[in-house]
């Protein structure tokens, strides 16, 4: 049964990301540079925040120390009025302060910003504040409908305002297109290609040079989870261990061969793009905008591969909401409102490179290199056979240990060089035991389940 | 002599009740964690889990490879770094500043030098290939071969912490009695019968602490590995982070951690059973 709750949602996710996509790419051939535009929420309608004192704003989102420093010098330093912006670079830190505030009922947050994801555990709880009002407010700066609605998370009220968006995406440098395989083409490659892809570089320079971010820092469970599992098997959870799966792995194992095995020590693969060392990269669009935005004409963005189920990949989106408990809720509400300006929608997409959610232009250009991954971002949601996958729901603590599962599978299989089916057989047991310790039922694209999600066997 | 009474006891209560709130308490804190399940209840299901981790023998053994490697070779610097600056050279001062330099250089940062350093692109690579000494440039830090990214790891640990060492053992060679070294001179001793005979039996006692602090600092050895390793090695520490931060399970974090103080007191004892000071030997 997949005409679910989730589906509509993930329909609506995926169509709302292309239509703001598509209409925040405006002019893009433009060449205003990044201090071009002008500052961010000069324009904005909101007022001074009177005498609730500092608002505290806790993110799920930009965590990284120099993102964290650009929301504060590059986003948030306009608003009138002070802001405390709190992230951390691990979720698991996010979710201990958000859980000590939520269970002693008091706290510091006034403004949550986290994905879709985080919130669904939250309704349960009862901590999101009705936002419908604010949501009427800002109809007019024309937020995606489909957002709103996942904003509502299957109630009547409006407990997040959409945010900002974002997705993974490819980029190689252009000397790498040479070796594209014979009549492939770039925007339309198969997982099987990029293998090809690989295997003539290595052939034609002696050097690996296929990319993926499978250091500590790096997104790697992310393709599995969000690309290559949807894609090889039209499901994550419950396809986790079938032949699809074996016939996934076996193609990343086979594939490593040409993949730089530095890859191991890679956060973020804008950095061995700029280095040369990698010359086709997988990674999330903000991990990748210094190289595009530090030479534009050296590289080429492009759509992720297709497997055999279709072109999968992983929307982000992230929404803010105000706690039940928020000390300062009317300074919480004039952030929110600041956030979604459009000059503060266009300052965060300059300085972190999440997406807006408004539908209509932006004012000023978009830098080449923003422009860039606008360009393939879009044509993937475009694809005819375009499957948005989600990122996990419901796991809440166990975020970390389901993501350690594809990071133990990809050592044991790929770098350990240890049989897929053995090992998926493992860890089927230990994917069964966080699914069963969050007692999460499936999200999309696997169908839905009565219950805990479980993986067949 | 006067008797002293409580005095000094009552002297040592600062610094007791100190250690006792800040590192006792901790630390029995923490070795509870890891014999409890997570509704507080006796249980061995983390030192389990942590025993059957598919990391877990990975990090033991690189661990302990690094101690076995990075000790022998730390203390040879060491004596000989100590030697040169205690022989009075010309700029005796210098020699203390330029060798104690690493000191004042955060792990973390030491080790994101490092990886400019062996990254595929780094200095030595484009050193190397300048030279015309390689080919096509050599990957240090691959998963694919462990053995060349220890040698990584063995190299940036030498040169971050083996002026700690230096500096303990340079007071110790202060301490040396001038007296000693003369009368072994009288008797026509040469210099490396002197550093045999007479440095470095008295050099035990700061050997011993020397030994002691630097093995209890390398069976936390984190950040380094962290930086040039990625997720191609892995060590008691990082595996101890990992199931605190990305995991969020602080039961196998803390069998992790229980692990590594285990490990910390039996080469504590085991120095001090290996290398006994003169008071001791006699007392």
């Amino acid at each position: 049964m997949r005409s679910s709750t989730f589906t509509r949602r993930l329909v609506a996710l995926g169509v709302g990301l292309a239509v703001v996509v598509a209409a925040c790419g405006g002019d893009s051939g433009g060449t205003t540079s990044p201090g071009g535009t002008s500052s961010p929420g000069a324009g904005a309608s909101t007022g001074p925040v009177d005498g609730g004192g500092p608002v505290t704003m806790l993110s799920s989102q930009f965590g990284p120390i120099e993102e964290q420093e650009k929301m504060r010098n590059d986003v948030l330093a306009n608003f009138d009025g002070e802001v405390e912006f709190v992230a951390f670079a691990e979720a698991a830190q996010f979710q201990d302060r958000l859980q000590a505030e939520l269970q002693a009922g008091s706290g510091d947050i006034s403004v949550l910003g986290a994905l879709h994801g985080d919130f669904v555990p939250l309704v349960e709880d009862g901590i999101l504040t009705d936002l419908s009002d604010l949501a009427g407010e800002l109809s007019e700066l024309g937020i995606s409908e489909d957002y709103l609605d996942l904003g509502k998370l299957g109630t009547d009220q409006q407990l997040y305002i959409p945010w900002v968006q974002a997705t993974y995406i490819m980029v190689a440098r252009n000397e790498a297109l040479q070796y594209l395989p014979d009549g492939a083409d770039v925007n339309d490659l198969t997982w099987e290609q990029l293998t090809e892809w690989g295997a003539n570089i290595t052939e034609a320079t002696g050097e690996r040079r296929l990319g993926f971010p499978a250091g500590e820092d790096g997104l790697l469970h992310r393709l599995f989870q969000g690309h290559l599992y949807p894609a090889y098997t039209g499901a994550v959870n419950t396809t986790f261990a079938n032949a699809q799966a074996v016939e996934m792995w076996t193609w990343m194992h086979d594939t490593w061969q040409y993949v730089n095995p530095q890859s191991t020590t890679y956060g973020f693969m804008q950095e061995p793009l700029q280095a040369g060392e990698v010359w086709v990269a997988w990674d999330h669009v903000a991990r990748l905008i210094e190289a595009l935005r530090a030479n534009p004409n050296e590289y080429t963005a492009f759509p992720v591969p297709e497997g055999p189920e279709g072109r999968a990949f992983m929307p982000v989106l992230a929404g803010l909401s105000i706690p039940t408990w928020a000390p300062n809720p009317e300074g919480a509400r004039e952030l929110i409102r600041y956030l979604l300006q459009p000059d503060v929608q266009a300052a965060t997409l300059s300085a972190v490179a999440f997406f807006p959610v408004l539908t209509g232009e932006l004012p000023g250009d978009l830098e080449p290199g923003i422009a860039a991954e606008q360009q393939a971002v879009a044509a993937q949601l475009g694809a005819d056979n375009a499957l948005p996958a989600l990122l996990p729901i419901g796991l809440g603590d166990q975020g970390g240990a389901y993501n350690q599962v594809f990071k133990d599978a990809f050592q044991q299989i790929v770098i350990q060089n240890q049989d897929p089916a053995t090992v998926l057989d493992t860890q089927a047991t230990a994917l069964q035991g966080v699914l069963d310790t969050a007692g999460a039922a499936c999200w999309f694209p696997d169908p839905e389940s009565d219950g805990t999600c479980q993986v067949v066997r | 002599m006067r008797r002293l009474g409580w005095a000094p006891y009552a002297l040592l209560l600062p610094s007791l009740a100190f250690l006792a709130l800040f590192f006792a308490t901790p630390m029995v804190q923490a070795f509870a964690l890891a014999f409890q399940d997570r509704d507080g209840a006796f249980s061995l299901a983390s030192i389990e889990r942590m025993v059957g981790d598919s990391n877990f023998r990975d990090a033991v053994t690189t661990t302990l490879a690094l101690v076995v490697v990075i000790l022998p070779l730390q203390f040879f610097l060491a004596i000989s770094m100590a030697l040169v600056v205690n022989a009075r050279l010309k700029g005796q001062a210098m020699w203390l500043y330029v060798f104690a330099l690493p000191l004042g250089i955060s792990e973390l940062a030491a080790g994101i030098v490092w990886v400019s350093v062996f990254t595929q692109s780094g200095y030595l690579n484009t050193i190397l290939q300048g030279l015309g000494l390689i080919d096509s440039r050599i990957i240090w830090q691959s998963a694919e071969t462990p053995w060349l990214i220890l040698i990584t790891i063995v190299i940036a640990e030498a040169w971050r912490a083996t002026s700690i060492i230096m500096i303990i053992l340079v007071a110790g060679l202060q301490s040396i009695p001038p007296e000693f070294l003369e009368a072994a001179d009288v008797y026509g001793a040469t210099t490396w019968q002197k550093i045999r005979r007479v440095v470095l039996p008295m050099l035990r006692p700061s050997l011993q602490v020397a030994l002691i602090l630097r093995a209890i600092l390398a069976f936390q050895v984190f950040a380094t590995v962290v930086a040039l390793g990625g997720t191609g090695v892995t060590v008691l520490s990082e595996e101890a982070v990992r199931w605190a931060n990305d995991i969020d399970n602080d039961h196998v974090a803390a069998a992790y951690a229980g692990l590594i103080l285990v490990l910390s007191i039996g080469a504590t004892a085991l120095f001090l059973i290996l290398l006994p000071t003169r008071e001791e030997q006699y007392g």
